[in-house]
């Protein structure tokens, strides 16, 4: 049996090596192939997956939204049970603290709204200086190419924690423009600090992702734009770069769901985001520990409500962009 | 017709390409162990030989793709193997043609022939447009300019990297082995565009397996193994009266 499909499936991918016209529609259809593959096999797969894309992917399935609900519902039920008569009850008191807990208070775009903040900026400024990085990756000059790597290598090896802990003890709560004879103070409140501490892991990882694209292409393409006689600066902007675009964004859509996810981190550096409000509130609601689990599985669901989707989404684009192009 | 002629003093009574004792290893590989020959204008030279030859080898040479440790390649006069050497000028006059088609994949068949022309060349986008439709209805695609290279068949892709090559201008095209990823029925339509060129006067060099195209279409026949040139000659004389024992057996395995 398992002879006969891993068969079927050579015998499809052969069929797409011709190049004709049947082909995509081969190439497409495979995907959908429910083949169960030798264990060895798949996790090469997911390695190779792994490899290129630069960190695991998030493989999020409509039963983990069950669990998150499931897990809700039974705090709820559980914390309403022990609710002593005379106190408010914990359903109520969700709903007194959850717009504190989703935007701060009076719409000042704190708690989770600064998660969101804070993954937008940090998202935007490790894509632009890891496509930087990722280019000096692979450049031909040596010295570039050998600085770049560290400097990758070190920002994807370092946990997220101790580089936002490092970034945000590093920087001054305030820049004092006056000794260089401007007259101005500017302020550098801690969710920024917090924004670039995020984008250096986000930078070094987008700049795997961009070498990987790269070096993925074909060295055919490099060949044939070379004995046209464009330069390589030419091939790398018209040629490569265009082609490697799509295969970079369902890793990068990615690396942005584990960013978003990893913003709560910054509550421990006190930046008053979702985490650090929910805990204000639960100590504005003193001494009702059973409002803790629902509370917190609150957090859970909105966070996954709003990961969720982009997750799926950046899964369905890999499906789309890995039919042979 | 370009201005390297005036300066290496070439004339086209001399050969256009020329290829003397070239030495090309990788490594502790040595591909070529001194490879000669000369190519005139108007020619079109077929390298025939069993695989690892150095046949392909020896064409990326020509266009710099590879270089090569000892031994000289002039191209209209111009010395391939100088440091100092302008790969674009130099690829500028050489075409160059791959098995695997290598078309990019995002632009259109119109756009992959005019992209070099506009942006290499700089020329008018006009006249490279009416230049390509022209190169589009010369290898018979009238009607695919908007196609992208995943719509088109392997043959009609070939075609369109041969026009994209032509749409330069070139003074001596090379072609690859470009038959060997095609099924039989789209071969004939792919040589049937280079005979064409051939019989227009294009200098040509091939590397190829199609023995009954060689035939037909070369001017001169060489064949390689092991590095070297072990005979070569006029087609005629090479098929029909092969005197080393090492191109008879080749021949009898694939005639």
């Amino acid at each position: 049996m398992a002879t006969a499909t891993v068969m079927r499936e050579f015998a499809i991918s052969g069929t797409n090596g011709s190049g004709t016209n049947g082909a995509r529609t081969n190439g497409a259809k495979r995907s959908e192939l429910p083949v169960l593959l030798p264990l060895a096999t798949r996790s090469r797969r997911a390695a190779a997956i792994e490899r290129r894309d630069g960190g695991y992917h998030l493989n999020l399935q409509p039963r983990h939204a069950i669990w998150v609900v499931i897990l809700f519902v039974a705090a709820c039920g559980a914390a309403q049970a022990a609710t002593p008569a005379g106190l408010i009850s914990p359903v109520d008191a969700l709903i007194k603290w959850s717009g504190f807990i989703l935007w701060g208070p009076e719409g000042g775009l704190t708690g989770f709204a600064l998660n969101l903040i804070i993954s937008f900026f940090a998202m935007l400024i490790g894509t632009v200086a890891g496509a930087a990085l990722g280019l000096m990756q692979v450049s031909l000059l040596l010295p570039v190419r050998q600085g770049s790597w560290l400097v990758t290598q070190f920002f994807r090896n370092s946990p997220w924690l101790v580089l936002l802990f490092t970034i945000m003890l590093l920087f001054p709560f305030e820049i004092d423009l006056n000794p260089i004879g401007i007259p101005l103070i500017i302020p550098v409140p801690d969710w920024m600090k917090a924004v670039v501490g995020f984008s250096l892991p986000v930078m070094a990882n987008i700049s795997e992702i961009v070498r990987g694209a790269v070096r993925s292409l074909p060295s055919g393409q490099w060949e044939s734009a070379e004995s046209l006689a464009f330069t390589r600066r030419q091939t790398m902007w018209m040629i490569i770069l265009p082609q490697c675009v799509k295969r970079m964004i369902p890793p990068w859509i990615n690396w942005y769901c584990i960013l978003a996810m990893a913003t709560p981190l910054a509550s421990i550096m006190g930046v008053e985001e979702s985490v650090t409000y929910t805990a204000q509130a639960l100590n504005a609601e003193s001494d009702r520990p059973e409002l803790i689990p629902i509370f917190y599985s609150f957090l859970l669901v909105i966070h996954f409500i709003y990961t969720y989707p982009i997750a799926r989404w950046s899964i369905r684009l890999e499906k789309r962009f890995a039919v042979k192009d | 017709m370009n201005d390297a002629a005036a300066d290496t003093g070439w004339t086209p009574d001399q050969p256009m390409v020329s290829i003397k004792e070239v030495h090309k290893s990788f490594g502790d590989l040595e591909v070529l162990k001194g490879v000669s020959m000369d190519v005139m204008k108007g020619e079109c030279v077929c390298i025939i030989g069993p695989s690892g030859s150095g046949k392909s080898t020896l064409i990326r040479c020509v266009n710099a793709l590879n270089d090569i440790q000892a031994g000289s390649i002039t191209v209209e006069g111009q010395e391939v193997n100088d440091p100092k050497l302008d790969k674009l000028e130099l690829r500028k006059k050489v075409g160059m043609v791959f098995q695997q088609y290598n078309l990019f994949p995002h632009k259109t068949a119109l756009q992959n022939i005019m992209m070099a022309p506009l942006h290499v060349l700089k020329q008018d986008e006009k006249e490279v447009e009416e230049r390509a439709r022209k190169l589009i209805a010369k290898v018979r695609l009238q009607g695919k300019e908007a196609s992208y290279p995943g719509e088109l068949s392997g043959g009609q892709q070939q075609r369109v990297a041969i026009a994209r090559s032509l749409a330069m201008n070139p003074d001596v095209m090379l072609f690859d082995e470009v038959t060997a990823a095609l099924d039989p029925e789209t071969v004939k339509e792919v040589l049937f565009t280079i005979q064409e060129l051939a019989e227009e006067g294009m200098t040509c060099i091939l590397v190829t397996h199609e023995m009954g195209f060689a035939r037909v279409v070369a001017q001169h026949i060489y064949f390689t193994d092991l590095g070297v040139i072990v005979e070569h000659g006029p087609p005629k004389t090479f098929f029909d009266d092969a005197k080393d024992p090492r191109t008879k057996e080749f021949l009898s395995q694939i005639l």
